[in-house]
């Protein structure tokens, strides 16, 4: 059976891709940034994950309007990065692992997630930087499965519903046969706003709040509706929806390996958080 | 939420736009627009004819106004959603902190520092 051996959420600001393109992991205004992800990198190492299951937001790459799904699972052998349109580079495509992506969408819609399944999916910095955040330049030791939750167009899912989306996901994954370690990764915010008046809203007292209930107590974050989470984190702060999902797929116990907390990169009050699976739950079908 | 709470209820929160279906709706054709500069030809074809290739695209008068003048509040307004538009942005080489200062009228120096003071906060 496989197991899941941890999760990995972290802030995917665009900016961070253009300074690894650059190379500027040194520099002094990014070293506090990309320091904390070198004992991430080594505690990835040793729980030798062969798949990542990522929740993460498109941001206009691969869903337009005219088609927006709530939720989208990633059944592809591979997945490209493509232009986004203000210069990022374009990357070596990502292995997928579509055999584990029809167990997890079985899974999910046998629990009633209805999900758009997406044979074709690109993939844009949402995904890309925290995969080149945790294996830095070409390198694809992992395959990887993308699910992307709705934060484009409102109404958006409740964190309560993506937080049992991914303890639906998390059942799936520990009941595939083959024997594979896991790592489930969720990414974006914590607190920022893009548009309106109140742009470059930054809410450091509840970022922190939330990184620290996310690792004891996620189902009072749940009490929250998505709109209370843009009121708290602003307009595209609400991407903690994705961290939620993450917890979810971790299961009750989990033991704190990295936390970090760095405001802000670019208009984003960035973070790391990083949790080793304690125990595997068993498959009972529980809610939240 | 109860539903008929959820969907009667239109949850006003200061200087946030929240893009849902009537903003959707409105907006269509400027961030269907915005969609198509993933594509460099797109975004070159824009530079070369930028009222032909509005005009290709349907944009209302607000929105082929609000691209005219550069003004992303006026873009929101008329339904533009911002992750499209960042694209748009990105054409006139404007990043989400000049944007951001544009929309809050502050300097973009002066946007940076509320951001960093936002980021000390005990």
């Amino acid at each position: 059976m496989s197991r899941i051996v941890g999760g990995v959420a972290t802030s995917h600001v665009p900016a961070i891709g253009g300074a690894m393109a650059k190379g500027l992991q040194q520099d002094p205004y990014w070293k506090p940034f990309f320091d904390a992800y070198v004992p991430t990198r080594e505690w990835v190492a040793k729980v030798k994950p062969d798949v990542v299951v990522m929740f993460y937001n498109d941001h206009g790459l691969n869903f337009f309007l005219d088609k927006m799904p709530t939720f989208a699972v990633g059944a592809a052998s591979e997945y490209v990065s493509a232009d986004e349109g203000w210069g990022l580079p374009i990357l070596p495509p990502f292995p997928g692992d579509a055999d584990l992506s029809w167990h997890v969408i079985e899974g999910l819609v046998a629990e009633e997630f209805d999900v758009t399944t997406c044979q074709e999916m690109k993939v844009d910095h949402g995904f890309v930087i925290p995969m080149g955040l945790l294996w830095p330049g070409d390198q694809r030791p992992v395959r990887a499965i993308p699910i992307a939750i709705n934060t484009v167009q409102h109404p958006l899912p409740s964190p309560a519903r993506c937080y049992k989306l991914g303890q639906a996901v998390g059942r799936a994954l520990r009941s595939y046969p083959k024997d594979l370690n896991v790592l489930v990764m969720g990414t974006g915010g914590l607190s920022h706003q893009l548009d309106g008046e109140r742009a470059g809203f930054i809410n450091k007292k509840f970022d922190l709040f939330s990184m620290e209930a996310l690792i004891h107590d996620p189902a009072a974050l749940t009490e929250y509706s998505s709109l209370d989470l843009v009121e708290l984190a602003g307009n595209q702060g609400v991407e903690f929806l994705m961290w939620l999902a993450m917890r979810g797929a971790l299961g009750n116990s989990v033991k704190e390996i990295k936390r970090n907390y760095h405001a802000p990169i670019s208009s984003t009050a960035s973070a790391l958080l990083v949790l080793e699976t304690e125990e595997q739950p068993d498959l009972q079908l529980t809610a939240a | 939420m109860p539903i008929e709470s959820a969907m009667t209820a239109r949850r006003e929160i200061p200087g946030t736009p929240i893009f849902d279906g009537s903003a959707a709706q409105k907006g269509y054709a400027l961030n269907r627009m915005c969609f198509s500069f993933n594509d460099k030809a797109n975004r070159d074809a824009f530079l070369h004819d930028e009222d032909g290739y509005c005009a290709s695209y349907g944009l209302t008068p607000a929105q082929r106004l609000a691209v005219a003048d550069r003004d992303v509040t006026a873009m929101i307004e008329a339904g533009g959603n911002i992750y499209y538009l960042a694209k748009l942005a990105g054409i006139f080489g404007l990043n989400v902190q000049d944007v951001g200062a544009q929309q809050t009228g502050m300097t973009v120096g002066a946007f940076r520092q509320m951001l960093i003071d936002g980021g000390k906060v005990q």
